[in-house]
């Protein structure tokens, strides 16, 4: 890519650059000459390397996109392969929904919150659970003791499921449900309430995470080993194929992934493995990629490199579609759709100065909606101290407000594309995530790559790395190693959770247990675990088993019984 | 050939699986030439103190992100003092409010860090109680 | 130091602990500890787990650890971890696999950097060995670093080594041939429900066929294994077990545990000898001395280590001709 530049000599025998032929020539010559300037200025003492850690040019010219055909590569929204957007008029037709991830408690609790959201015009439901219940523990298990209604709701059974929506028609709302391990449970307990609202499963819209490979990645809240999750996980694609079309059962995440310190092109190409991963699964279950595609979904991470985080969703809807059609062979246009939902980066939260999160938080939201999120949560300032008190929530999304209906962002599809910036790092983006794809392919997967510890590896030293770079100041986080404030007195109050909800959260499952029909539950778990051995879809039995008002902790146990535990592997 | 080193252990208490700042801390204190044993996930504070005891460490570091430090570090504490393990440094790290620092030093565990704090900031005070507190019981002749 | 060694006896675990930091740091005193508890020794039984790193060992451990106990015997584990060559610090974190024996109190897990040495244990790891051995349990472990290298040391720590291998490290089986058939008194193919596993177990089976072995010499079992879900546990305490009758009744146990003796006191011997010579008779000043005349070419590397064990009163008997031409001029 070396560009021709005729050189000459004038008289007095000064080098000149000769006018060249063709547009590009002119502008290579331009560009070499301009970077000879630019290296003789004097340059600030710091690195310019992105959040990631990666290194950028000081200035990005139509050189850089030599290799980038703006037919193939960029082309239009709504067409293939999707750079520019999923959809073919985007925010003009609906805005992203505003979805603010909420639970603390108990069901009780969670419900007027909702109820509070819903009135202050969020338009969609988030439920975030405590750790008992993400890891499949009822609240009066060991292991819970002073983590129940801490980091979320504790559900233990279909009682307090039909407590945290009550008052909310479920045909009316879509709604999403942060839960992975026990998802299959949460599936049949959201179907178990509508049903007794009236509202039958097709009529369900929403989203469960569902996605286990990146807890073993990162977030480390598994149940089993690998193997089974992907099984129940097939079970859930094809039973909402069939009976809730609306429905998402799984959003591949990469939130997760870039909060336990990966790089921005790390989130991008791990999640991408998982989510091939899964379509691979689905294939060799037998189910036709065209039929559980469409409803496959996506998270990301909105971290605070703006044009880096712009060019990671462009670069995973062009490697998600280029993927679908090329490799899986998918031919539904909706197959090839990488739609999603963006959250704030939590880990870019400081404790110092916690209002100074406001504005981070603006400025990764607007990252996610330039980027074309389909809905975004935004986070709250507070949240390096505890669960966010309502004003911080509030304050939280009202940016979103600011941005949507103030900012002028919204007008214009993907505004940032064709900035010279954006579409080279997308281009790159998109090539340094292939390079990780064939190496996970080399390891033998991503199971296998879980299994060696090749991602846990891969995100401690990124993360290592970031730090050391703050520790170094080489890296400015304002109020942290940057203008620190002496004596920094905390204004902001704090959320506490009350020691007895713990309590009474621990009475009702045992009241629970004693009062429902025994049989009843008797036979659903035998059912079950026939089920279980005999390999059958199990989304069935498990609908029967929460019907039965079996507990969250009761089905997870039988699963651990006939599935076995997983541990980590070492990574030092 | 005496050569007398800091031994930590770094661990996760509780159900929460944020492991990163767990795994920045172990790295940046295996740099400054500790020995750490890494628990990894899941610890209950049985289990922490019994591996505290058989490896003999001068400190416990713990990080917790859950907010269940109010039950998980008193526990470890009084577990701790159980087994008679007076020499031995609780510390560690997440999201505790400044209140629940106090609290918890008042019952005797040591400094907590909040994120954002520098690696270098707890090698030091790791570093400096173990000067302070001299060579371990019934490791000098 | 009395103190100490009195709650060991009385069977303190925390005086057990404190004891191997003791040995480990090597503080002043150490010796005479490992003395006093020597007559302890003698009941053991020493297992070597070594392998390529991902080869499993440590959840290997793990479960034939809870198969010992289901036997009734109390044990020991000696994880080995490397220490940086630059900083002194380690990461030891064998035990994240070793969970489901951490409440046991039949079991004492010890987690040791490398702190220097080479060959797959640490410096003292022996030393250590001994104490827990003193301390009554019926079976140590030494689970090595696993590098990916040979690690020989083993061999004269363990009764019995046990060589994990998985499907994908054949090409290691390649490389390491030779030294692998030195050291396995045991071959475990772990992962063995994965791609490879019967190829990996032709290859060593074949390389075991090139060895020429008298009619009663150990010829290593191969052990297929799925460590994680306890598959081929008793297989292998079976195959650990049938070496060590083969051991006891060859006299091999006997040599061996001679040998290690031997090993012990040889070492010992050096370090004293050395402790003597460079700090108690003066050959660090002397040789700091004679850095200089070397350098001046009037003296050799040679001549200065004889004056410094001449210092000693030890002759070493070498004529060498530097000095006498000195001598002669």
């Amino acid at each position: 890519m070396t560009p021709t530049v005729r050189k000459d000599r004038r008289d007095d025998g000064r080098p000149i650059v000769q006018e060249a032929s063709t547009r590009e020539e002119r502008m290579a010559a331009r560009v070499a000459a301009w970077r000879d300037r630019w290296d003789r200025q004097s340059k600030r003492d710091i690195d310019f390397t992105s959040t990631s850690s990666m290194e950028v040019a000081p200035i990005y010219t139509p050189v850089d996109l030599a290799d980038n055909d703006p037919v193939d590569d960029i082309g239009v929204p709504g067409e293939y392969p999707y750079t520019r957007g999923v959809y073919d008029s985007m925010y003009r037709t609906r805005l992203w929904t505003m979805r603010q991830f909420a639970g603390f408690a108990t069901a009780e609790e969670t419900n007027e919150r909702y109820h509070f959201l819903l009135d202050h015009g969020q338009t969609g439901l988030s439920v975030a659970f405590d750790l008992p219940t993400l890891m499949g523990y009822d609240s009066d298990h060991p292991m819970s003791e002073g983590e129940v209604g801490v980091c979320g709701v504790a559900i233990d059974s279909l009682a307090d499921m039909e407590t945290l929506f009550r008052g909310i028609p479920l045909d009316q709302v879509s709604t999403s449900m942060t839960i992975n391990g026990p998802a299959i449970i949460f599936l049949a307990l959201y179907v178990a309430v509508a049903e007794e609202q009236g509202v039958s499963p097709d009529k369900l819209r929403g989203t469960l995470q569902t996605d286990i490979l990146k807890e073993y990645i990162a977030q480390k809240e598994w149940l089993f080993p690998p193997e089974p999750h992907l099984k129940i996980i097939v079970d859930m694609m094809a039973w909402c194929a069939d009976n809730a079309p609306k429905w998402h059962p799984i959003s591949i995440s990469g939130y997760h992934i870039r909060e336990a310190g990966s790089t921005a092109v790390q989130e991008l190409a791990f999640t991408l493995a998982d989510g091939f991963t899964y379509v691979e699964e689905g294939i060799r279950a037998g189910l036709d990629v065209d039929r559980f595609a469409p409803r496959l979904s996506f998270f990301w991470n909105a971290h605070n490199d703006f044009f880096e985080e712009v060019a990671k969703y462009r670069a995973a809807r062009r490697i998600w579609a280029r993927h679908m059609k090329e490799r899986y062979g998918a031919k539904e246009p909706r197959s090839l759709l990488m739609r999603f939902h963006t959250q704030t980066a939590g880990c870019s939260l400081t404790e110092q100065q916690p209002e100074n999160n406001i504005v981070r938080t603006a400025i990764q939201a607007l990252a996610g909606v330039m980027g074309g999120t389909q809905s975004l949560h935004t986070n709250s300032m507070d949240e390096t101290y505890a669960l966010p008190t309502e004003k911080a929530v509030k304050i939280a999304l009202r940016t979103q407000q600011v941005i949507a209906y103030e900012s002028g962002v919204a007008n214009v599809i993907d505004p940032l594309g064709g900035s010279y910036y954006v579409e080279a790092l997308t281009d790159r983006m998109e090539a340094e995530a292939e390079a990780y794809f064939r190496q996970i392919e080399g390891l033998g997967g991503v199971v296998a790559g879980i299994e060696e510890g090749f991602f846990q590896r891969e995100l401690a030293s990124a993360a290592s790395r970031y730090q050391e770079e703050i520790d170094a100041r080489r890296r400015v986080i304002v109020g942290v190693n940057e203008f620190i404030e002496q004596d920094e007195r905390l204004e902001i109050p704090i959320l506490r959770i009350d020691p007895r909800y713990e309590r009474e959260q621990c009475d009702r499952v045992r009241e629970l247990r004693a009062k429902r029909d025994d049989a009843k539950y008797q036979t659903a778990m035998v059912r079950l675990r026939q089920a279980i051995q005999e390999e059958q879809n199990l989304m069935q039995p498990v609908l029967d088993a929460v019907r039965s008002y079996a507990t969250v902790g009761e089905i997870v146990e039988l699963m651990r019984d006939e599935y076995g535990t997983w541990r980590e592997p070492s990574i030092f | 050939m005496t050569e007398q080193k800091i031994r930590v252990l770094v661990g996760k208490p509780g159900l929460d699986g944020h492991d990163r700042g767990a795994k920045v801390v172990a790295a940046a204190l295996r740099d400054a030439g500790m020995e750490v044993v890494y628990t990894g996930l899941h610890q209950t504070p049985e289990g922490i103190v019994e591996t505290a005891l058989q490896e003999d460490v001068d400190v416990i570091a713990l990080s917790i992100l859950s907010g269940a430090h109010m039950t998980l570090l008193p526990r470890v504490l009084e577990l701790m003092q159980e087994a008679e393990m007076n020499d031995v440094l609780l510390t560690g790290g997440g999201i505790i409010s400044k209140d629940d620092m106090q609290a918890l030093a008042e019952m005797g565990v040591g400094q907590l860090f909040g994120p954002g704090t520098a690696t270098g900031e707890i090698v030091e005070y790791i570093e400096n109680w173990v000067n302070d507190r001299g060579a371990k019981v019934g490791t000098t002749s | 130091m009395a103190g100490l060694l009195e709650r060991f006896v009385r069977g303190d675990r925390r005086a057990l602990a404190r004891a191997l930091t003791w040995i480990e740091d090597q503080q002043p005193g150490f010796e005479q500890l490992l003395h006093a508890t020597h007559a302890g020794l003698g009941r053991a039984f020493r297992v070597g787990v070594t392998g390529p790193p991902g080869a499993g060992k440590s959840t290997l451990t793990e479960k034939f650890v809870l198969l010992c106990r289901r036997r009734d015997q109390k044990v020991a584990v000696l994880a080995v971890d490397p220490s940086s060559p630059f900083t002194g610090g380690a990461l030891l974190g064998d035990r994240i696999r070793m969970q489901d024996l951490t409440l046991d109190d039949g079991v004492f897990i010890r987690s040791m950097a490398s702190r220097g040495r080479l060959g797959g244990l640490a410096t003292t790891s022996l030393e250590a060995a001994d104490l827990l051995e003193a301390f009554g349990f019926d079976v140590v472990v030494h689970e090595t670093v696993g590098v990916g290298q040979t690690e020989r040391d083993i061999v004269s720590a363990a009764d019995t080594t046990v060589v994990v291998l998985v499907p994908e490290s054949g090409d290691a089986v390649q490389t390491m041939k030779a030294g692998l058939m030195e050291i396995a008194d045991v071959f475990v193919v772990n992962k063995a429900d994965r791609p490879g596993a019967e190829n990996l177990e032709r290859a060593l089976t074949a390389t075991l066929g090139l060895k020429p072995r008298a009619d009663r010499e150990w010829n290593p079992p191969i052990v297929r294994t799925v460590a994680v879900e306890g598959e081929g546990i008793e297989e292998l305490a079976a195959a650990i077990d049938a070496h060590r009758t083969h051991c006891h009744k060859s006299g091999v146990l006997i040599a061996k545990q001679r040998a290690r003796s031997a090993e012990r006191v040889r070492d010992l011997v050096a370090r004293r000898v050395d402790a003597h010579v460079w700090q108690e008779s003066g050959g660090e000043k002397m040789l700091e001395r004679a850095l200089d005349r070397i350098r001046d070419g009037d003296a050799t590397p040679y001549s200065v280590a004889d004056e410094i064990v001449a210092a000693i009163g030890f002759d070493s008997g070498l004529v060498l001709p530097g000095k006498e031409q000195r001598e002669g001029a």
